[in-house]
């Protein structure tokens, strides 16, 4: 892990390259570093950070969604991203809200992220423009809506009986 | 269920085109065939099913192939089949009833699930776990490892056509269980692993039981390499098949075994050593080509090195208490409920509420069987998690298939996926 020091230095070298608007905010939580930053700068930080930086993060061992919601902007995208030879981890996320929910894909830059982004794409909606295969993963095609969000309910399909089976709306309708 | 409504969303496309755009888009071939030229070979081309169902996919997976006569031109995993929502019910729960839910996913290496998510709780905390409890994890996460290790062993051997191979695995696997149903009285998702510790101390009788088996393990392993590795069909099958270079296992993100046997020694037990990996002297078994057969081998040694990282911990157990005396967190001993009631108050409070977690968020990855499982939790302050990811092995190392597959037979894929060794509850969780 980066420590509180080099984390500000990334985020400086970062604000430095990409622009001050590019790192929305630090945080350095339980030795965790996290680097927040603006949702259309992901592709160039994130190739950065992968290629060009001083102290590279080659790998991406998850990619995965996050709803912090009742705050805003609610939906979120975390990469953990490691380095190998540092035995470093460095968690990069964007936030965004869900009426603009759509980021770059990352998938040229690290392949790994193809099923990821995917489930992401399943579960909260996030749209990954340039994805190579977005459609999605673990639900079934024609479902609708995006289960993982916090405002969609536990429980919230009603189960197919023979008495409530002209009710309930099905999917092949 | 109300659902965004984007210009560029994919679910505008209707349901039909969509399921039409699976079947060959990523082949390096032209749209319309090229009469008279070497590429008219397109008319050839079939595109069938194996699976959901089917004996060699180990569990529910789809494979959509895309075949010339028995060359495999391109391979497409399908998953979802055996999504339960698992993560999404882990939000309803509070956080100690989490750990049997996430030990359903990846169904053959259950403490290391239950491990990481209450390795990423206790960051949340930032508690610290007694040194006993430490190694108590250790011990129960190797024998985990060798148990799923040979449960592998068998039911890929099976896939090769050796059924032997699937009896004598389970043998020894049973004894595991055996094993686990002493300490935990479960022998499969036992929920051993707690926030704090582990659940219980080891029973009398526990140690020498597994001595015996650590006794006994390693001819066993003999046993299996003089009956596999000496084996032609099975050498034919495995080696020089499913060759996927080191840069792109990097590129796939791919960890575990598959990643060692391609010659890279990334293990986070060595690398970043968690719960007093660091106290034990074991190798990390390393590949050359990174064929099947390389796959086949690094599992094996692993195996070897499982056991003696169990040895070593028997050995060196050290006193204490198995779990935190954080009353906060973990239930107060039981002859205490009669004497004091602090901690009736304790365990009334934990047991209906449980325990609350400073609001943050963790990710924490340790080594499973298949390579790094890592686990997410966003804590709000409340008693149950706002999110709980986990990032599986399986459904990262699933990405790999069509590389290892794409212009070898039918029976190499076949070979590929029983080496690949992908647990589908994990897969779509």
């Amino acid at each position: 892990m980066p420590d509180a020091t080099g984390l500000e230095l990334i985020a400086a070298d970062v604000r430095e390259r990409f622009g001050d608007e590019a790192v929305v905010s630090t945080l350095y939580f339980r030795e965790r570093a996290s680097l927040e930053i603006a949702p259309h700068t992901v592709h160039e930080v994130l190739s950065y950070l992968k290629t060009d930086a001083d102290e590279t993060f080659p790998h991406l061992m998850s990619c995965h969604g996050c709803d912090y919601f009742p705050e805003e902007p609610r939906l979120c995208v975390h990469y953990e991203l490691l380095s190998m030879e540092r035995v470093e981890r460095l968690n990069v996320k964007t936030r965004m809200g869900v009426e603009n929910a759509s980021v770059a894909t990352v998938t040229d830059l690290f392949p790994t992220a193809d099923y990821q982004e995917r489930e992401v794409y399943d579960m909260f909606g996030v749209v990954f423009d340039g994805h190579p295969d977005p459609r999605r993963i673990l639900m079934p095609e024609d479902y609708v809506g995006h289960p993982q969000r916090r405002d969609f309910p536990m429980g919230g399909e009603e189960v197919l009986f023979t008495f409530n089976e002209d009710k309930v709306p099905r999917w092949y309708d | 269920m109300t659902d965004v409504e984007h210009t560029h969303d994919p679910l505008a496309v209707p349901y039909r085109e969509r399921e039409q755009s699976t079947s060959m888009q990523r082949l390096d071939e032209p749209d319309e065939p090229v009469y008279g030229t070497q590429l008219d070979d397109r008319s050839e081309l079939f595109t069938i099913n194996i699976g959901p169902h089917h004996p060699a996919t180990h569990g529910v997976l789809r494979l959509l192939t895309t075949l010339e006569g028995e060359i495999v031109k391109d391979v497409i995993p399908i998953i979802g089949y055996l999504h339960t929502g698992i993560e999404k019910s882990c939000e309803d729960q509070q956080y100690w009833k989490v750990v049997p839910f996430v030990e359903r996913m990846d169904y053959l290496s259950y403490y290391f699930n239950a491990t990481a998510f209450c390795m990423t709780v206790e960051k949340l905390l930032d508690e610290e776990v007694p040194k006993r409890a430490q190694y108590l994890r250790v011990i129960h996460l190797e024998l985990n490892r060798i148990a799923s290790h040979l449960f592998w062993l068998g039911t890929s051997a099976l896939d090769l056509g050796a059924i032997t191979m699937l009896w004598w695995a389970l043998r020894d696997r049973d004894m595991i269980l055996d094993l686990f149903e002493m300490s935990s009285g479960q022998r499969m998702h036992t929920r051993y692993v707690q926030v704090g510790g582990v659940f219980e101390d080891l029973p009398p009788g526990w140690e020498a039981k597994c001595r015996e088996f650590i006794a006994r393990m390693p001819s066993r392993i003999d046993q299996y390499e003089a009956l596999l590795d000496r084996n032609e069909i099975l050498l034919q099958r495995l080696k020089h098949t499913g060759v996927v270079s080191q840069e792109r296992l990097h590129e796939l993100g791919i960890t575990g075994p598959l990643l060692r046997a391609s010659g890279d020694p990334w293990d986070l037990r060595k690398a970043a050593p968690y719960s007093s990996y660091g106290d034990f002297d074991f190798k990390i078994p390393v590949g050359t080509t990174g064929d099947n057969y390389d796959r086949f081998r690094v599992r094996m040694a692993e195996m070897r090195e499982s056991i003696k990282i169990v040895e070593q911990a028997l050995d060196g157990l050290p006193e204490g208490p198995y779990i935190t005396d954080n009353r906060k967190i973990a239930l107060p001993p039981r002859h205490e409920l009669a004497t004091s009631m602090e901690a009736l108050i304790h365990h009334f409070k934990l047991v209906t509420e449980g325990f609350r977690v400073p609001p943050g968020e963790a990710y924490v990855g340790i080594e499973a069987p298949r390579g790094e499982i890592g686990c997410f939790v966003l804590a709000d302050g409340s008693a149950k998690p706002a999110r709980v990811h986990f990032r599986d092995t399986s459904f990262v190392n699933l990405q790999m298939l069509p590389d290892m597959s794409r212009g070898a037979l039918i029976a190499d894929m076949i070979a590929s996926v029983a080496m690949l060794d992908p647990i589908i509850g994990g897969v779509d969780r």
